[in-house]
């Protein structure tokens, strides 16, 4: 792996009315690193990883993927990135299975087919099963089964333990784990307590 | 695994939303119903003058499929930005020019389509004389579409607000009407047995414009309510 930053964020300030969330944010992520962004509610954490994803402007600043700004390289750049919101981004009235075709039709597939990831996140059983019928713990696992049917090396996630129990969490963790050691990057907001021994992680405090 | 075609995804999002509309049958019956009661109470209400009914009956006509087309555009994008699939199809790899074409067309093929089976028997209904059937099948086929394409670009500016109901009559119904004019006049010349190829050339070169700049426009719009 190279030392060139794959992500960099330059100079970052986000202004939302007329209140400064925060200002002159500068930090650069390697392969392989996983950035927590902690800070109180309206700390601006959901702002700073929609200005990562590209879907919000920032007031100030730059962020650049191999040292191109996403600003311009929009398409390269969405290709190498899978978000996972504080909306589930799934249809109710789709099932499971169909939701995922979706989401690889849609993006980067990778080469594990739907059914293979809904094993994955133990969802095994309801591949069929309309996304309205299932509990909010089971949607927000099969959101993150995303990360899984598409290829990409930027995770950003907002508050992805959200309705998990313990041993989702736990699943999800591996997974996470997994995808550093394959040299991928995860931002993600937390308000758990995140400890990961094996992991090079940076945490970011905005309330500060 | 291959990314999919351009085409592919197209597709598959067209698919997805035509599953979605079959899914909530009754929320997408909700127009077209609209579109019959409101051209069958006309002669309710003004009486048997088959004379009159038969010489507004164009204007009708229209009036009802354009009041229809209004009710049901916030339903493009509404469900997609509530439950975040929008922001995910911004994300997409894909162009969104097209992924917006995808939902337009999906959008004309349940509320706009319809229209052209049923507006015969209702033109019938209020004594259009027959030759001016064929002229009004053609509006309806070249104008719902301009309807759809142009409402897109009116809800991708008001998704974002939470009441935007008012500001989207407000800002499509003055886009509707030229679509209004030429189609209804259209209507009107066939049944005089005028020439109307001007009044449709026209429609079409709406169509095309409307094709050609809305879904651009409709996927800026829809950035720009997002951030």
């Amino acid at each position: 792996m190279s030392k060139a930053a794959l992500l960099k964020i330059d100079n970052l300030t986000c202004i939302r009315d007329d209140r400064v969330l925060f200002e002159h944010l500068s930090l650069s992520l390697y392969s392989g690193q996983m950035l927590i962004v902690e800070g109180q509610n309206g700390s601006g954490k959901t702002s700073l990883l929609r200005i990562l994803t590209g879907l919000k402007m920032a007031d100030e600043g730059h962020i650049f993927w191999h040292q191109n700004a996403i600003a311009e390289h929009n398409s390269d750049y969405h290709e190498r990135v899978t978000y996972v919101g504080h909306h589930d981004g799934v249809k109710r009235d789709l099932t499971c299975l169909e939701n995922l075709r979706l989401v690889q039709a849609m993006g980067n597939p990778s080469t594990v087919d739907p059914d293979n990831a809904l094993e994955q996140v133990n969802l095994y059983r309801y591949g069929n099963t309309l996304v309205s019928n299932l509990s909010a713990g089971q949607r927000r696992r099969l959101a993150l089964a995303r990360l899984i049917v598409t290829e990409a090396d930027l995770w950003i996630l907002d508050e992805p333990y959200t309705s998990l129990d313990k041993v989702s969490m736990a699943l999800f963790q591996s997974i996470f784990e997994a995808h550093l050691k394959r040299g991928g990057i995860i931002v993600m907001t937390s308000h758990h307590d995140i400890e990961m021994p094996t992991v090079n992680l940076i945490r970011l405090d905005l309330s500060a | 695994m291959k990314a999919y075609s351009l085409t592919q995804a197209y597709l598959y999002l067209l698919q997805r939303d035509l599953t979605l509309c079959f899914r909530n049958r009754a929320e997408f019956a909700n127009p077209l119903l609209f579109f019959i009661l409101v051209i069958t109470l006309f002669p309710l209400a003004i009486g048997a003058e088959p004379v009159l009914l038969s010489r507004i009956a164009p204007g009708i006509i229209w009036v009802a499929a354009l009041l229809a087309a209004m009710l049901s555009l916030d339903s493009i994008f509404r469900s997609d930005f509530d439950d975040g699939s929008l922001e995910q199809l911004l994300l997409s790899a894909h162009p969104m020019p097209v992924l917006v074409l995808a939902k337009v067309t999906a959008h004309w093929l349940v509320t706009g389509l319809p229209l052209l089976f049923l507006s015969p028997l209702l033109a019938l209904m209020l004594g259009m004389p027959s030759e001016a059937l064929g002229t009004l099948l053609l509006t309806i086929l070249i104008g719902t579409p301009i309807l759809s394409l142009i409402g897109s670009i009116g809800v991708a500016l008001t998704v974002g607000l939470a009441k935007g109901g008012i500001i989207l009559s407000l800002l499509i119904l003055p886009l509707y009407v030229p679509v209004l004019i030429f189609a209804s006049s259209a209507i009107e010349g066939a049944a005089g047995g005028l020439d109307v190829s001007a009044q449709l050339y026209m429609l079409l070169s709406f169509f095309f414009l409307a094709l050609s700049l809305s879904p651009l426009a409709t996927a800026s719009a829809l950035k720009m309510s997002m951030s």
